[in-house]
């Protein structure tokens, strides 16, 4: 298995990406730490938010909101589905992961956005990004939760990182997508009517975007999901962290109930957030 | 008055437009240019004026630089070298900002295929333009209605694009410039992607606009028969050069090239050629205050049989024929006024030979054509319209640049005078 590479031996790669790590985390941790407690105090008050009220009343006003958004079948499916997972006792960590995915999806989007929307609208931005995405996108999810916890602490907050890191190429590239695919007749026609540059953008580009860009969005809350699952391993809690129990004392039917319940929140943000895009675009 | 000025225009697309601008001017041809460097000479030293108030037709078959041209004249694309000028203002040298200015204030654009925006309801596309203005929305939604209503769509406002025809999308389209209330109206093939029937409507339907609207525009074509139709006056172009540009009529009666003239012979003749342009020109009239031997003597002169007489300020009253003066002569008549002949055809200088040639088939008299004042301006008789006919149809004996056809065509049929010695023999018996 380990073989000698012949004569100048291994390339010391992860000593590198240590020594710079080391460094960002000298210089940053101080700031990044009164980030994590900011963001942390945050989470703590939403899920606080989230589970004070009985759950039959946030069932109600989550069902609200889906029909709002997206029609009564979606707010139908929802309240059933959230009924479920109160049955099932897993309230509390529902709760808690549909508000990291929440934040997390807010914050990707927040930044991806505008990146995106760059990519669209200059060729060079969108040669320069392409590479850096998919190096973002490939890299194993688990990855970024090492350099993660240096600087946020074990934590909701660490998770929420790595999170939003793995989560934002989908809200970059569809945006950048939307942009790109707005047929150039549109646009010349916006600048044969005198259109600036940021007119054509608020007024053609991005409108006609929209669905691609809810495209990118609902990708973006799934990714968001699984890795908030998955950063149950640094201390993420929520429904991750039901399964990340289920695996240490090997209890399979407590894994499962934690996975439908995983299933069930990702299908309900799925119908939602698709059906936002469906709905700009008729 | 003179609304756009475009000079030496030059376009060279690709990398280094200088480059190929000094082959261009070497003597290179765009074909070469393309061969040595891959650059496409989009524009070739283009140089016209647009008048206000009339619609100048781009045409020129596909890949000659129309489109190309017509962007060059908003700055949607930058030309390589030559000068724009809309309304006296050098507008290469705008800045972006009064760019954008120019574009909303003075231009109106509408695209071969349509450009609405899928998302928006046609009321929300025709206010389209007025919105990038920046007016209030009560007043765009009126404006916008207004302009609805002037293409034919009132009752439409609410659907979105596709659930129009094209037709009706590109009224849509149309709708959507005026609503601006432009002087200059740029129309890229806007009827080209319709059918045929459609299309013709649209047509009409420009005209009529026009005829109330009184725009300048810029409209762009590869269909000779549209320019025909639209067009006072139309730019003929080829490989980005402008190969002539004159009147229908002009372009149709006096080809300056090859190239024009295999545009031409498509082209139904009988439906453009008019009384204007295939007339004779007047060689004698006789004046109404003549008396019968004078107006003998006129006729003698030029070999006629008959004689247009008019008032002094050339009004035509009628013909007398030479028989009659004899006659007149023998009874001792002191004027014309008893073989006054009133029975003949007058027509406007811009009759169709159609028109023509309906009225020459009862009558064996010339038809006169006559100004708006009834002044005689010239004279129609079977020869002419049959040589006009035949010149402009029989593409091969066509000089590369003939002289003025019409007037040589015609000389021997003369002016006033309907008896040319090659049907002399029926036209002597009158009655
Ligand atoms: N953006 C461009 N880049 C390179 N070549 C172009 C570009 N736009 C037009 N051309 C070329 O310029 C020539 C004229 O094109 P265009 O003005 O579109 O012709 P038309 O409208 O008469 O069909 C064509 O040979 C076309 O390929
Ligand atoms: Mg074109």
């Amino acid at each position: 298995m380990s073989q000698e590479f012949p004569i100048i031996g291994k390339i010391p790669l992860a000593e590198w990406i240590d020594t710079g790590l080391d460094w960002l985390t000298d210089r940053f941790a101080l700031v990044t730490r009164a980030i994590s407690r900011f963001v942390g105090e945050g989470v703590d008050l939403a899920v606080g938010l989230l589970t004070y009220p009985p759950p039959w009343v946030v069932i109600l006003a989550l069902a609200a909101l889906a029909w709002l958004l997206a029609g009564r079948r979606v707010a139908i499916g929802s309240a059933a589905g959230l009924a479920l997972l109160w049955n099932l006792q897993l309230w509390g960590a529902t709760m808690e992961t549909l508000t990291l995915v929440l934040f997390a999806t807010t914050v990707a989007v927040a930044i991806g956005l505008p990146i995106g929307i760059l990519g669209g609208l200059s060729g060079r931005a969108h040669r320069v990004m392409t590479p850096m995405l998919d190096f973002m996108q490939t890299m194993p999810a688990f990855v970024y939760l090492i350099p993660a916890v240096p600087f946020f602490g074990l934590g909701p907050v660490s998770a929420m990182f790595a999170t939003v890191i793995f989560s934002m190429p989908p809200a970059i590239r569809l945006t950048t997508l939307g942009i790109r695919q707005v047929p150039a007749e549109l646009v010349e026609a916006a600048d044969a009517f005198g259109a600036t540059r940021s007119q054509k953008l608020f007024k053609v580009q991005l409108p006609l975007a929209v669905p691609t860009i809810m495209a990118g969005i609902n990708q973006t809350i799934m990714l968001a999901l699984s890795m908030v699952v998955i950063a149950a391993m640094i201390g993420a809690g929520g429904l991750g962290g039901e399964v990340w129990r289920a695996i240490q004392r090997l209890q399979s039917g407590n894994g499962f109930e934690a996975g439908i319940a995983i299933v069930i929140l990702a299908m309900i943000l799925d119908r939602i957030t698709q059906k936002i895009g469906q709905r700009r675009q008729t | 008055m003179r609304r756009i000025k475009v000079r030496n225009l030059t376009k060279i697309f690709g990398e280094y437009p200088d480059q190929g601008l000094k082959m261009l001017r070497k003597g290179l041809s765009g074909e070469e240019i393309h061969e040595r460097t891959g650059m496409t000479v989009g524009l070739d030293d283009v140089s016209f004026d647009v008048d206000e108030g009339e619609i100048l037709v781009i045409m020129g078959l596909s890949g000659s630089g129309k489109s190309t041209l017509i962007r060059c004249v908003n700055r949607l694309i930058e030309s390589t070298a030559g000068i724009v000028e809309v309304d006296g203002e050098d507008i290469l040298q705008f800045s972006a900002e009064k760019l954008f200015e120019l574009r909303r204030r003075k231009f109106g654009m509408v695209f071969q295929n349509f450009a609405l925006l899928p998302n928006r309801t046609i009321l929300d596309n025709v206010g389209f333009g007025l919105e990038i203005r920046g007016v209030a929305e009560e007043v765009r939604v009126a404006e916008a209605r207004k302009a609805l209503e002037l293409v034919g769509l009132k009752g439409w406002e609410e659907a979105y694009p596709r659930q129009l025809s094209g037709g009706m999308q590109q009224r849509v389209g149309l709708a959507r410039a005026l609503a601006v209330d432009p002087d200059i109206l740029l129309m890229d093939e806007a009827f080209s992607a319709l059918d045929p029937l459609i299309r013709r409507d649209m047509q009409d339907e420009l005209l009529d606009l026009q005829s109330r609207m009184h725009k300048t525009i810029l409209f762009v074509t590869h269909d000779l028969d549209e320019a025909l139709k639209l067009g006072d006056r139309i730019v003929l172009m080829k490989s980005g050069a402008v190969v002539q540009i004159g009147t229908p009529e002009e372009i149709l009666s006096h080809p300056a090239s090859r190239y024009v003239q295999r545009f031409v012979e498509d082209v139904d003749k009988s439906q453009v050629l008019t009384a204007g342009s295939v007339m004779g020109k007047i060689r004698a009239v006789a004046f109404e205050t003549d008396g019968p031997r004078t107006a003998l003597h006129k006729m003698r002169e030029e070999s006629f049989y008959s004689v247009f007489v008019t008032s002094r300020d050339f009004r035509v009253k009628g013909v007398v024929w030479a028989d009659d003066c004899d006659a007149a002569i023998k009874r001792g008549d002191k004027n014309l006024a008893y073989i006054l002949d009133t029975d003949f055809h007058k027509v406007r200088e811009d009759a169709p030979l159609a028109e023509l040639i309906a009225r020459l088939a009862g009558s064996r008299i010339p038809l006169a054509v006559v100004d708006e004042k009834e002044k005689l301006l010239g004279t129609v008789v079977k020869s002419n319209v049959l040589s006009a006919l035949a010149e402009t149809q029989q593409g091969d004996v066509l000089p590369e640049h003939p002289g003025h056809g019409g007037e040589e065509s015609t000389d021997g049929a003369g002016a006033a005078d309907g008896a040319e010695a090659t049907d002399t023999g029926g036209k002597r018996q009158k009655g």
